[in-house]
């Protein structure tokens, strides 16, 4: 369990990132944040692994204040996909996902070992493992950070806007295997998007936030769907367009599914 | 033409290639001069330009002294160090490490100061210690300037030792510039920069080998340019 206590976070030049900020994310579940840029959403992620220390308030982690815990040691035992990737420019991808299993201890065969098998799970070919960071696109260049990640088997996983820079098709298939493998593996995934579907899709949890770190809105999708909180969750979730309202309709005997916009968007069957 | 003409005499002379005025000998010298200091040098600036490159603590003060020592003139400097250590080889020594040390310092902070920040977040974010981060991250990635940083005191210290021939001790290539303007024997000192001037081209050829080498198994996108 990972609880923020009355978070808050001014930058060395002013900038309060983050005013006041409180929230508990349940073991083995998928908590979103989810917000417009600049509204503290990887603030308050690093402030998980402390890459970012909070100026007031804690940060737990199994009701232990991280900030009495080793940062390194703390960082090695989390996985963290950085939302630019963020990989080592003069080690080969393959070293790259390797390095964080070495840094743990692991010997050089097993973490090589485990590093193809991790880099095969994100969908990249094995042939890329050789190349060095900058030969790669921006799409795989984020794979790569994804199996970095994984590799080490955390038990919490810190996920900053890991899909952005993929195409679409792949960002589904990425997201459908984050999800597997949540099923799966049952850990604790901290997620950062500022795409509301995407939040929706993957979390158990998502946390609508505002500029500042502000909560607009925390519960589970079908909860927020069902009662909005107030006018900036109503429109942020796009219920003001009419695509999130469904009604259904009747053409020749079968039940067609129209959003507000009068667009078809599936056909109802009986269950 | 009589001097160049005179200076090929000069090298053509089998006695000026042997005993302990003969140009390997002098050579040698010359070179232990140029690898003594510019080694005690790197042993002191290339620490602290590691330093003030990784914590960017005191890079004003540094760049401040670095022009300083730069501005200092040479001959001055081993004329006042002699006042302590007394005219000799120590002197000499320390006058050239003054010299060699702000190239040194420069190309260490220099050098991790053109590390991507984000690759430095990086490394901390996955677990690596303030001391990995430095010697598996940082020093790696700013190797070319590093060596461009030696590169370049080694280049200033070995056309600048020929003052050690100022002071008593073995001299080195200097000798012959300092003896032959003496003697009014200008192909010996014609002949002594040409040497000096070839071993600098030399020394220089070395590094550019081994900043390639540096950047050996890299593609081109990651190489930094000293
Ligand atoms: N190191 C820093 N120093 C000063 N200000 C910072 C620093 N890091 C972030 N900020 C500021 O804090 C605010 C929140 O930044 P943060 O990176 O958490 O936003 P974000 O929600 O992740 O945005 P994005 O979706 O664009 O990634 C922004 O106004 C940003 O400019
Ligand atoms: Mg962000």
């Amino acid at each position: 369990m990972i609880e923020y206590r009355s978070i808050g976070k001014t930058f060395a030049d002013g900038t309060e990132a983050v005013g006041d900020f409180s929230l508990v994310l349940p073991s083995r579940t998928t908590t979103v944040f989810v917000g417009s840029s600049g509204c503290g959403k990887t603030t308050l992620l690093r402030m998980v692994n402390r890459m970012v220390d909070p100026s007031r308030g804690q940060v737990l982690i199994d009701d232990v204040d991280i900030a009495t815990r080793n940062r390194v040691e703390l960082r090695r035992s989390i996985g963290y996909v950085m939302q630019n990737a963020g990989l080592l420019p003069h080690r080969k991808v393959i070293d790259n996902v390797a390095t964080v299993l070495r840094l743990n201890g692991v010997g050089k065969k097993e973490a090589r070992d485990r590093s193809y098998a991790v880099l095969e799970t994100v969908g990249l070919d094995t042939s890329l493992a050789t190349k060095y960071p900058s030969q790669l696109s921006g799409g795989q260049q984020q794979r790569v950070g994804v199996a970095r990640g994984l590799v080490s088997d955390p038990n919490i996983l810190l996920m900053d806007e890991p899909f952005g820079a993929v195409d679409p098709i792949v960002r589904e298939e990425l997201q459908t295997e984050l999800l597997r493998l949540q099923r799966d593996l049952d850990k604790t995934i901290v997620f950062v998007t500022h795409d509301i579907d995407e939040a929706f899709l993957l979390g158990d949890q998502v946390v609508i936030l505002k500029k500042g770190g502000e909560v607009a809105q925390v519960g589970s999708p079908a909860d927020i769907l069902a009662a909005p909180a107030d006018d900036f969750v109503r429109s942020f979730v796009g219920i003001d367009k009419g695509s999130r309202t469904l009604h259904v309709e009747e053409r020749d005997g079968v039940r067609v599914v129209v959003d507000g916009t009068g667009k078809a968007t599936g056909v109802l069957e009986s269950s | 033409m009589s001097v160049v003409n005179d200076t090929v005499d000069w090298f053509a002379d089998s006695s000026h290639w042997s005993g302990d005025d003969g140009v390997p000998h002098r050579l040698v010298q010359h070179l232990g001069y140029t690898s003594l200091t510019v080694l005690i040098a790197a042993a002191i600036a290339i620490p602290i330009g590691l330093w003030i490159g990784h914590t960017g603590r005191l890079r004003g003060l540094a760049v401040v002294s670095s022009g300083a020592l730069r501005a200092l003139p040479t001959l001055g400097v081993l004329t006042y160090a002699s006042l302590f250590t007394g005219i000799g080889i120590k002197a000499a020594i320390f006058t050239l490490v003054l010299l060699a040390i702000p190239p040194l310092l420069a190309g260490a902070y220099a050098g991790l100061e053109s590390v991507d920040r984000q690759t430095i977040d990086a490394a901390r974010a996955v677990g690596m210690t303030e001391w990995q981060i430095l010697t598996k991250v940082e020093v790696p990635l700013a190797l070319p300037l590093i060596i461009g940083g030696v590169r370049s005191a080694t280049l200033q210290v070995v056309a600048t030792a020929t003052v050690a021939a100022y002071v008593p001790g073995p001299g080195g290539l200097g000798r012959y510039l300092i003896d032959g303007l003496a003697l009014s024997d200008y192909p010996r000192v014609v002949a002594g920069s040409v040497v000096v001037i070839v071993l600098a081209l030399a020394l220089d050829g070395m590094f550019v080998l081994l900043q390639r080498l540096a950047l050996r198994n890299r593609p081109a996108a990651v190489r930094t340019t000293a």
